[in-house]
Formats: C-alpha cells, structure tokens, sequence
C-alpha cells in the first residue's frame, strides 16, 4: 500500500502553508525521521520529517506552491516494486478529520480586507488613510515599536524570547539586529521578576515595552502590574510616573485549552491607573502602539494572536498615531449598535452582514480603548439606534459588557427601546474539545440571534 | 564572590548521601536484574512510540494546541519512577505524556485525551497538557511554568501531615527553575522537612534560549543550597544511573527531606510542535541522538551482557506498536464529549 504524505499542521493556528522546498526527488528512498521537505507557514520555515519509510514514488504539489492546505496529499511513498497510478491520488485534498475543521473555522478568511467603507474617525486619522500599505498585525505592531524605539533612546524591548529567537509569535522580527542585546533584551522565564524590573526601569525614567508571551503568563506578574505600576504614581502624590506599556496576545487562540486561553480585558480594565487598549486592524495596531509608548502611563496593550497575520491597509504616515480613548465606527448603520473589540470585531462585522440581509441595519463600533472608555461615542450610536449589543470573548459576569450595560443605564436609559444584550465566552474554563471549545467561544450566529432578539425579530 | 560562597557551603550541608552537591558516575558496575533491563527498555520504548505518534496525529490534525513532545528524555521518568510506590505522588508541567505513561496510565486515555474525545482522562477537556490521575497518584499535567513546583511542595506536605510516608517528585525544566515560586517552595521545602524531590529535566533549553542563557551560577542542582537542600546532577541520558540514583533520593527524601536532582538529558524535537528550532544546529541534535540516545544505550547493553536477544527485542518492539497502534485507533473512534459536558466539572455541589 503506498503511502500518502499529507500537508502537515505545524502550529495551532495553522490552515495552509507554502510548500517551501522538496529536499527529495522521486525515486528517493527515505527512512523515518528523513528532511523531505520545507514549509513555510506565516510564522516560520520547518523542516518535515518522514514519518514512514519507502521511496517517494510521486510528488503532486511543486516546491513554491503557496496556500497548500493542511492534510493534502503532497507526495507519496511506495514500497518496493509498488508503482504510483497518478489518477488515484490526483486528488489533492484529503478531508481533514471534523475537529480540526472546526477549529480552522475561528481563523477562516486569511485576508481581512482593511476597513470597510464608511468607517467612521476623527478627520486627521481618516485622512491619513489616503495613503496606505498592506501590512499584517505583525509587522505593524514591530514597526510601532522599531519606529518609537528608533525616536527615543529610552524606549527598550524586554520579554521571553523576543531578541535571539525574533519573538514566540515572531512580533519582534529583526528588532535584535536593528536595536541590539542592549535595548532588545531576552529574558528567562521569569515574569513577576522582570514585570518588577521594568516598572521600576520606568519608575526612573526609562521607556520599557515588556512582552509577555502571552497574557496568561502576566498572572505571574499580576501584583507588580497593579500594585507597583497602577497605583505608584497615586500613593507618591503624583511623583512616581510609571511610562511602561505591558503587551502580548491576548484572549483564545485555538485548542490550548484553560490555563492558555482567557480574555483580560476585563481584569485590568477594573484597576484605576491602567489604560487599557486592545486593537483589531492592522493600523490601529501601529497607531495605537505607538500612543500606547508615548504616553506617560502604564498601558496594558491586548493583542491577538489570531489577527497576527491578518492583513489590513496601514497608513503609510510617518507619526501615524491613533489617540488612546477614542472608539472607531467600522460600519455605520441605524437599527442597532454592535460593540466589540480584537477579534471580535471581524464576528461582529460578519453579523451585520448577515442582519443586513434581513433588513437589520447595524452599527459597529470598535471599542479599541477599553480603558478609559470611549463613552460620548457609544451613547451617540445609541441614541440613534436605541439598542446596544456587546461582544466579547471574555466571561460575562463582571465582564465588559456588564460595564456597557451599566453605562448605558446611567447615560442613555431614554433612549433605550430594549434592553442591552451580551454576547460573550461562556461561564466555564476553556475546554479543549474541538467541539466544546467552539460552544465556549462567541459565534458569529450568537451576535446575530442577540441583535434579532432585541429587534424583536 | 556568589561562586566561591556556593563552593563551599555544598560540602556538607543537610547530610545528604554522600553529604554534598555532587555529580554522580553512572550505574553500569552495579549487578543488573534482567527483568528490571526489559522493563525499562520496553517502558521507554512505549513512550518514544507514544510521541511520534503523537506527533504524527497533530501532523494530521487530529490532536490540536500544543503538543510537547518527550523524545530523547525517556530515561529520567522511566528511571525516577521505578523507585516510586503506591504512597508516592507525581506532579509535571506540559510536557507530560512520558511521566502518564511512566505512572501506569493508559496509553488509550491518554491518546484519546490528545485528540479531545470523550475517552480521553479529562474527558477531552484538558488535552495535551492537562492530564490527571488520582488513582496513580499522577497530580498532572500543567501549563503554566513553575507553577507544578509549589504545588508538588503541597503533595510533599500532604503526605508529611498525613505521614503516611509518600515521596512527592515535582518534575519541571531548566527554563522554569527560575521562576521565584521554585525557590519560595526550596525554603519551605527546607524548612518543613518535606519529602519531596525537584526534578530538574534539563533538556539544554527552554524554549529557543540554552541554560546558560537564562541560568546565572553553575549547576541548577546547587539552586537548593542556600536553603540547605542538597542536589547533585544525574546523567539522565542512562536510564540505569537515574534508577539508581533515584532509589537512593526517594529514600532519603522519605526520611529526611528535600533533595534536588539535575537530570542532563536532551529533547530531539522542537519545543512544541510549531518551534523550527533554528537555535541549535541538526548536528547537535544527530549527535545526541547516536552517541547518547537512552534506549539504544540501553538496547546495546542489553544485548551485550546476554540479557535478551535481538529477537527478544523485537518482540517487545512488536507489543509496543500494537499498544500504541491500538491508542491511536481508540483515540480517533472515541466520540466527542457532549455539549452539556461543557458546563460540568466547574464546581462540586455542596
Ligand atoms: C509562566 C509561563 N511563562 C511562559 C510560558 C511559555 N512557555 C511554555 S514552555 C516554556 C519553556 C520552558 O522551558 P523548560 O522549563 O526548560 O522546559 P522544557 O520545555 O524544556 O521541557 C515557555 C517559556 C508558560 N507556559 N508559562
Ligand atoms: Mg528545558
């Protein structure tokens, strides 16, 4: 029976890659644990291993071919005096087993098209979208950094991984070479120790963006962040600034189950003295990061770890910035209001397509800052909409959306023509189940049937 | 100045077996019991098999999220726990299908667990890094770096209020022996007496950064001597000088309290399974694998002394790949977990 070679998942978020190069030609005898190929996914170049023995008897996909998907027969293996009839195996995609297709599910369209028309901004940050160039999460988040770093010697880079290795999820590509080991520092795995130590770098005028891997790991550093870093500046009656901005992936990625995925935007946007930001596009990445490094207070920075290679316009400005606090529109509409935030955003964006399609006009709005909270620019939408849902991936209770709700009890209850709704993660840990993963994580489906439900349609 | 002070306070400390921080030689003097040979070949057999299986199902998309495979390290485990009995209690971080499969779980259970089914030891709802035992004693499976250790000082205190006896062994890397909370659990651990063992698996690198890139002092296993624990580095590669060794810690630990042990062994793969391992060079990892790899070690013992055949082998060879085949197999027939699994387990009803 020969055996098929099939494109292999290399990370967790992984749907394609390119089929870098074959490192064996047919005919080619190979042993398991052999190099027969490179792939090239949005993160890195791996080596594939063998993991059968026998001769390569066909390759179907050409080194070069991009958007291979995962789990389709790229080569073939045969046994001696087996022959390879080209027909049977032509076929280049093997269904991938259901849980794995679910999970490609949350990380669907590769390309989300920068903004959609009609996004509302302020006129200065709208005009600077007249000039743009297509750029990924990643790249705009490292161009942020290299860009305040380059305009400000104090600024300086400090977490896991970041420097030799480029980063975990690669944010900090070729700051290393640029900046060198003295402002782009690795640091061993030990959050609370240098959370600690770049608060108190901050404290003494220094600029520090610290990494964590993600922010799960912050727990670690939770007591520095907000004992040391929210509340100094507070208890020294205004003396002890603390310029530091805190930033990594935030939120679920896929099927890393409790202790990896969790939202916490809740958590940090309860503390006085933290602002907290937490873009979706690709510009807003850019411009609020670089706000984010400017300004004088400790700033919690979510990012995604799935919008990291989505692909957006960014202004090609050269101190394109984006002001903390202010919310985006991203769709206007008249019927209802969407709030959302990260990836969150694209669900919601998706809803409204879907509600438009059913006569429901709505509105989206990116929060992007959730703390301090774009407030005016809420209750302007629903004033007009006189009807609000939130989104978040983040548990319900104490949540976001409990905020909003509350906000809008205090600042626009006349306007109100039903109550507001929350959409959000379920109230349990991340299970890793494919299925159960994707019942604890919003749907697009849930935004849309919480917009219905407060149309009363 | 650290260096100097370090020296010298090793010799010495808590009375240890040999009284002091040491490198150990290895066990190959000692009289060999051909059963306990086999059974450590095939234990450490199962688990290589295990994990490039494994390795192949996420290849595959079955098993999702991380995935952190064990190849290259199996003599620390398959060592360290022959020492252990039923008292004793067994904590690990991520990388911990090799330490399931040491302490007598299922391979079934836990395949099924790394693909998310119904039949797997949580159910499907922890995956890869988060498996338990209570039956074996086998306290996980968890993600977060260093946080195993202070709790495996809590299953070091349990046993030591219970007294009933039990050795607890917290397992964990090179890269998480920095993390303060293992060394806020080394001045308890001290202080208490408490029978427990840290386990340093040090695999050269924690992520993409090599020891000594995160690790200040020489040797992770002196880390214990300003609290007075002694520690000594065991060649963790030879899966006999840890079974030996390890029998003379567990022992110790039982009686008088907390050693460390710094196991030098090596991970062939990368990290996790998305890590391209650019930071060291395939040389280096080919040359571990030929010169110092635990299970051919072992094999060539084996066979050289007359212990078993070549044949004998094989056979073992065979029954693990049935094993692990048969895995595989009930890990992608095992269904899904319900729907309504998805709000159990968050509490216990009072
Ligand atoms: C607190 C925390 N920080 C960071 C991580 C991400 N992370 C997972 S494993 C790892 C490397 C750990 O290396 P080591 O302790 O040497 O163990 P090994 O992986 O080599 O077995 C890192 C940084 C984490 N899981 N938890
Ligand atoms: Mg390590």
């Amino acid at each position: 029976m020969p055996t098929e070679i099939l494109m292999p998942a290399l990370s967790p978020t992984m749907t394609e890659g390119k089929l870098a190069k074959w490192l064996v030609k047919e005919g080619d005898d190979v042993r398991a644990g052999d190099l027969i190929a490179e792939i090239e996914t949005d993160k890195a170049t791996m080596e594939v291993e063998a993991v059968d023995e026998g001769t390569v008897g066909k390759i179907f996909i050409a080194e070069g071919t991009e958007g291979v998907s995962v789990n389709s027969v790229i080569a073939v293996l045969v046994g001696e005096g087996e022959v390879v009839s080209s027909s049977s195996h032509a076929k280049q995609t093997k269904k991938a087993n259901p849980p794995a297709e679910e999970i490609s599910g949350a990380v669907q369209s590769k390309v989300i098209v920068s903004e959609p028309d009609g996004a509302e901004m302020n006129a200065e940050e709208a005009s600077a979208y007249s000039s743009t160039v297509s750029m990924t999460v990643r790249e705009a988040l490292r161009d942020a950094m290299a860009e305040e770093m380059r305009s400000n010697s104090n600024v300086f880079l400090m977490g896991e991984e970041v420097a030799e290795y480029q980063g975990a999820y690669k944010v900090s590509q070729g700051l290393l070479e640029e900046f060198g080991a003295r402002r782009v520092i690795d640091t061993p795995i030990t959050e609370h120790g240098f959370a600690g130590i770049g608060v108190g770098a901050a404290m003494d005028g220094l600029r520090p963006i610290v990494e964590f891997m993600t922010f799960n790991f912050a727990m670690q550093a939770i007591d520095q962040i907000i004992n040391s870093a929210a509340k100094t500046l507070y208890m020294s009656g205004g003396q002890m600034g603390c310029p530091i901005v805190f930033r990594g992936p935030n939120g679920a990625a896929a099927r890393v189950a409790a202790q990896h995925s969790q939202c916490y935007a809740s958590w940090y946007a309860h503390c006085p003295g933290l602002i907290v930001v937490a873009p979706y596009s690709a510009g807003d990445a850019k411009g609020l990061l670089k706000s984010a490094i400017r300004n004088p207070n400790p700033v919690i920075f979510l990012e995604n770890e799935i919008l990291y290679g989505q692909t957006f316009e960014v202004p090609t400005a050269d101190d394109f910035t984006v002001p903390i606090g202010k919310a985006k529109v991203l769709r206007p509409g008249k019927d209802i209001t969407i709030t959302a935030f990260s990836l969150m955003c694209r669900d919601a964006l998706a809803a409204a397509e879907i509600l438009a399609a059913e006569g429901i006009d709505a509105e989206v709005i990116d929060l992007r800052t959730i703390r301090p909270l774009d407030t005016d620019a809420i209750v302007k939408s629903v004033k007009k909409t006189n009807r609000l849902v939130s989104v978040e991936e983040g548990w319900p209770y104490a949540g976001i959306g409990a905020e909003l709700a509350a906000t809008m009890m205090d600042k626009a209850f006349d306007w109100l023509d039903a109550p507001v709704k929350r959409v959000s993660g379920k109230d349990v840990p991340m299970p890793y189940a494919a299925n159960l993963e994707k019942l604890a994580l919003p749907q697009v489906e849930d935004i849309v049937s919480a917009a219905k439900s407060i149309c009363y349609r | 100045m650290a260096r100097a002070v370090s020296k010298r306070s090793s010799v010495g400390t808590t009375k240890a077996p040999a009284g002091k921080t040491r490198e150990s030689k290895t066990a190959l003097g000692t009289k060999l019991d051909p059963k306990m040979l086999q059974h450590f070949y095939r234990e450490m057999l199962l688990i290589r098999r295990f994990e490039e299986r494994a390795g192949q199902m996420y290849g595959m998309g079955l098993i999702g999220g991380f995935c952190h495979l064990y190849i290259g390290q199996e003599a620390v485990v398959v060592g360290m726990q022959s020492a252990l009995d039923e008292r004793d209690s067994v904590i690990t971080g991520y990388r911990d299908h090799g330490h399931m499969l040491a302490c007598g779980m299922e391979s079934r259970g836990v395949m099924a667990e790394l693909t998310g089914r119904r039949g797997g030891y949580s159910r499907g709802k922890g995956g890869s890094m988060h498996m338990f035992s209570r039956e074996k004693r086998f306290f996980g499976g968890h993600g977060i770096v260093g946080g195993q250790v202070s709790l495996g000082g809590g299953l070091a205190f349990a046993s030591k209020y219970r007294g009933d006896g039990g050795v607890a062994l917290a397992y964990f890397g090179d890269g998480a022996s920095n993390q303060g909370q293992v060394a806020e659990t080394m001045n308890m651990a001290a202080l208490w007496k408490l029978p427990l063992i840290f386990v340093i698996e040090n695999n050269k690198y924690g992520m993409g950064t090599a020891v000594n890139r995160s690790s200040a002092g020489e040797g992770l296993f002196k880390r214990g001597e300003a609290y007075g624990i002694p520690g000594e580095k065991v060649d963790g590669m030879n899966v006999l000088t840890v079974a030996e060794k390890a029998k003379e810690i567990v022992a110790y630990a039982r009686e008088k309290g907390p050693y460390v042990l710094e196991m030098e062994t090596y991970r062939y793969r990368g990290h996790s399974m998305s890590d391209p391992a650019k930071y060291r060079s395939r040389d280096e990892v080919s040359k571990m694998r030929e010169e110092r790899d635990p299970i051919e070690t072992l094999r060539e013992l084996i066979i050289k002394r007359k212990i078993a055949s070549a044949d004998d082998l094989k056979a073992i060879d065979a029954d693990v790949r049935a094993i692990v085949a048969d895995a595989a197999e009930f890990a992608q027939e095992s269904p899904e977990p319900d729907p309504s699994e998805l709000y159990t387990d968050i509490l216990i009803e009072a």
